[in-house]
């Protein structure tokens, strides 16, 4: 029972952190370019050169 | 999509040599202004690589006052923002040097509203699923744990309640709002009865949560939303995706138009832009966006697009034009005559309006299912509460076992038996380079059993084909095309395509309506009508060529049918289809086409109006009638046939009309997509019976009282599960399906 007193608080904590991020993600346009994405991580050409 | 199926096979980010990129008019129309930026969205085609957006990018970044270029690789949209004096066209050209296609986008013409509303749908479902997976968590030991102390089931129930109900809240209201509007409109969609299940599901488990009782069916209300709205995610980002596949093209049809101004100086505008009365400059080869009066000047028209006939029109001062009709020889000046959007022949609006109204009178088969079943179902939960009020049952055990019917009874096997398979069939079609554009197009397409095929730009290809060429001809054939090439009549680009690429005459002079002239090896060569070539007049589907020193040469042509269009033909006949032909073209290629087709029944010279009037006529006597078409012609029959299906080169307007388009030039997308159609509705059918089935069994259960939550959750998944899986039989084509499809 006194368990249940930390671990519940702690999982519903847990699962709106989840719920929260993916809502971030959305909004801030994670999944607008996901093919752009993965290339521009290889792209280094905003070396101050 | 069309876009990546069009687009450059080869990478041109270095691999390949570019392939020859044709700059299409003058971006300028397209710039956006805000906050003194300039900004410009384009569709790029071929980028598919790293290379190739590192490349791009940094080219437009090259060009002065560029702050922002930002290329989508997974959209192909590239959005440029610049201030100063920078060329639009600069821009555009630098992409195009790099050897990438480039056209303006316009972004007004995408689905703003639809991308909104998916994702709404997909933030409920997010909320529905945390919130699911959160109460199954909180469920769990309340199911098995039997030793569980009192004091910890309270607890969890309560946060249970804690969970589930802004839970409810927030992913319920797709299924509240169109419940209420339904009852309001005094029609019962399946939202009514899911609706009523989640909110007395949660009404009773309160209930029960405060006195203490047995069981609390929080779980089971958040897993219906969670299930439903799967369902619902699919069927809008579907929706969106034909949407989109079928509003691509007209994004990218960025038609501008050149405006003349009082001073007679020319100004590149939107086509969207003409106002009525405006004056135009209409260029040789330049598609009318509007219909228009034609001021001065003479040319030809050809207008395949507006009428289906094959024969180009005469031009010449105060002829009217329609929209669609495509400016051959010369330039003219034209008068507006209405907006873009209003451009249409006062019958086919009208027609268009019809079919829309009967279309949403439509009764879907999932509406049908759900007045069966609302009554039903709601008639038993009641019943169950007078009979065991009767048997001496407490008001409360009573209304327990009344909502248990209803929670049990879930809609949800039956509220995604049709959705899920429309999503599978239209996705495997989506894949094949078929757009639905809505789910029970499937449902109507499937009903069919008569076909109306149109003739240009359907059965056939919709250009002229230079007719048998032998050997000997050969010679003249590409002396003829050097002057062919000069025009943009369609004879002659059939001719210029049948020689393939090659030098053009000199001094090559163009006579609107009559033919063209040059001199070849340093002799006089005219090419044009018998009248123009000078020799006796004979039928008017005819080239005459004529070479100093030479005898005259003539060459015919045919409506190019489409290569499978007789098997197709004959295939619909053996689905049990009677297949018939109406053209607006003249007797004689009618009836060629109608003979190589092998359709026995055809029409020619059919006005838009007496199309439309013999669609109805043949659905009064009990037909149910597929209409295929192109043409702006076609457009008020393929919105009041039963189901319309058209193909990608058509009109916007017969486009957005029709159930289904296609691309590919191959006629056998028809059959196949009704035999998909025909499958699809098997599945329904099946769907729903196993829901009737399911009910029937798990109703008795229910009013014995002998459901308890854990029951409640393995039946609903189950059901659900059993729904889902006859749909994704749809995906890969069985043995039974190939026969009938392919």
């Amino acid at each position: 029972m006194n368990a249940f007193i930390f671990m519940l608080p702690a999982a519903i904590f847990l699962a709106l952190a989840g719920l929260a991020a993916f809502g971030w993600a959305m909004k801030a346009g994670q999944f607008d370019d996901p093919k752009g994405a993965a290339f521009r991580i290889l792209d280094d050409t905003d070396r101050p050169d | 999509m069309i876009a990546s199926a069009s687009a450059v096979s080869a990478c041109p980010s270095g691999l390949s040599p570019p392939s020859a990129s044709r700059i299409a008019q003058d971006p300028v129309a397209f710039v956006t202004h805000k906050n003194g930026l300039k900004a410009l969205d384009l569709v790029v085609k071929g980028a598919s690589c790293g290379g190739c957006l590192s490349k791009i990018e940094a080219g437009v970044n090259k060009l002065s006052g560029i702050t922002v270029a930002r290329l989508n690789l997974s959209t192909g949209r590239l959005r440029v923002e610049w201030s100063g004096d920078l060329k639009p066209r600069a821009i555009v050209e630098a992409v195009a040097n790099l050897g990438y296609g480039v056209t303006a986008f316009d972004p007004g013409k995408t689905d703003v509203e639809g991308a909104k509303a998916e994702r709404r749908l997909l933030t409920a479902l997010t909320v529905a699923g945390v919130g699911a997976a959160a109460v199954m968590f909180m469920s769990e030991p309340l199911w098995f744990g039997s030793d569980l102390p009192d004091e910890a089931r309270n607890v969890l129930r309560w946060l249970s309640a804690a969970v589930a109900l802004p839970v409810t809240f927030v992913s319920g209201r797709p299924f509240f709002s169109s419940a209420i509007s339904s009852v309001r409109r005094r029609r019962l969609n399946m939202d009514v009865p899911v609706s009523l299940a989640v909110l007395l599901a949660l009404a009773l488990s309160l209930y029960e949560t405060v006195v203490g009782g047995r069981h609390a069916f929080f779980d089971a209300a958040v897993m219906l939303l969670f299930f439903l709205l799967i369902g619902r995610v699919l069927d809008a980002r579907l929706r969106r995706r034909a949407y989109a596949a079928a509003n691509e093209l007209a994004s990218l049809q960025t038609a501008t138009a050149t405006l003349l101004d009082a001073n007679g100086r020319a100004e590149a505008i939107r086509a969207s832009d003409i106002r009525p009365g405006d004056l135009l400059l209409v260029a040789a080869g330049e598609r009318l966006a509007v219909d228009a009066e034609v001021i001065s000047g003479e040319s030809e028209a050809d207008l395949r697009l507006v009428t289906g006939e094959v024969e180009p029109a005469a031009i010449h001062a105060g002829k009217t034009l329609y929209a669609g009709a495509i400016n051959l020889s010369a330039p003219i000046r034209v008068r507006a005559l209405a907006a873009a959007n209003d451009s249409l022949m006062a019958d086919i609006a009208r027609l268009l309006e019809a079919g829309e109204q009967k279309k949403s009178s439509y009764r879907r088969l999932a509406d049908k299912a759900a007045e069966l079943y609302v009554p039903q179902v709601h008639a038993t939960a009641a019943l169950g509460f007078v009979g065991w009020l009767a048997f001496g049952a407490s008001p409360a055990q009573a209304a327990y076992i009344a909502v248990t019917v209803l929670i049990i009874t879930c809609p949800c096997a039956l509220a995604l038996a049709a959705p899920l398979v429309q999503v599978v069939a239209a996705g495997r079609l989506f894949r094949e380079g078929i757009y639905l554009s809505s789910g029970d197009a499937l449902e109507r397409l499937a009903a069919v059993d008569h076909v109306v095929l149109d003739k240009t730009g359907t059965l056939t290809l919709g250009e002229p084909l230079l007719r048998t060429e032998s050997e000997s001809e050969r010679g003249v054939i590409d002396q003829a095309a050097m002057l062919a090439r000069a025009s943009h009549h369609p004879f002659s680009r059939a001719l210029a395509k049948a020689a393939g690429p090659g030098p053009i005459a000199a001094n090559v002079h163009e006579t609107p309506g009559k033919g063209v002239s040059g001199i070849i090896d340093g002799r006089r060569a005219r090419l044009g009508s018998a009248a123009f070539a000078g020799v006796p007049p004979g039928g008017g589907t005819e080239l005459w060529f004529t070479l100093e020193g030479a005898e005259p040469a003539v060459f015919h042509f045919d409506d190019a049918i489409r290569p499978d269009a007789s098997e197709t033909v004959a295939s619909l006949k053996s689905m049990g289809m009677d297949v018939e032909l109406l053209s607006g073209d003249g007797e004689q290629r009618v009836s060629r086409a109608a003979d190589a087709a092998g359709v026995a029944r055809w029409k020619s010279g059919v006005t838009p109006l007496d199309k439309a009037l013999h669609i109805s006529t043949l659905e009064a006597a009990g037909k149910r009638v597929l209409m295929v078409g192109d043409g702006l012609n076609d457009a008020g029959a393929l919105a009041g046939a039963h189901a319309s299906i058209a193909p990608g080169g058509a009109v916007d307007v017969s486009r957005l009309a029709s159930d289904c388009v296609f691309s590919g030039d191959s006629l056998r997308a028809i059959t196949h997509i009704v035999a998909t159609a025909r499958t699809a509705r098997a599945r329904m059918r099946e769907n729903f019976a196993f829901a009737a089935l399911y009910n029937v069994v798990v109703i008795p259960v229910a009013l014995a009282g002998w459901v308890t939550p854990l029951i409640a959750a393995i039946a609903m998944s189950a059901s659900s599960a059993v729904v889902t899986l006859n749909a994704l039989r749809l995906a890969a084509p069985g043995k039974r399906d190939k026969g009938v499809v392919r």
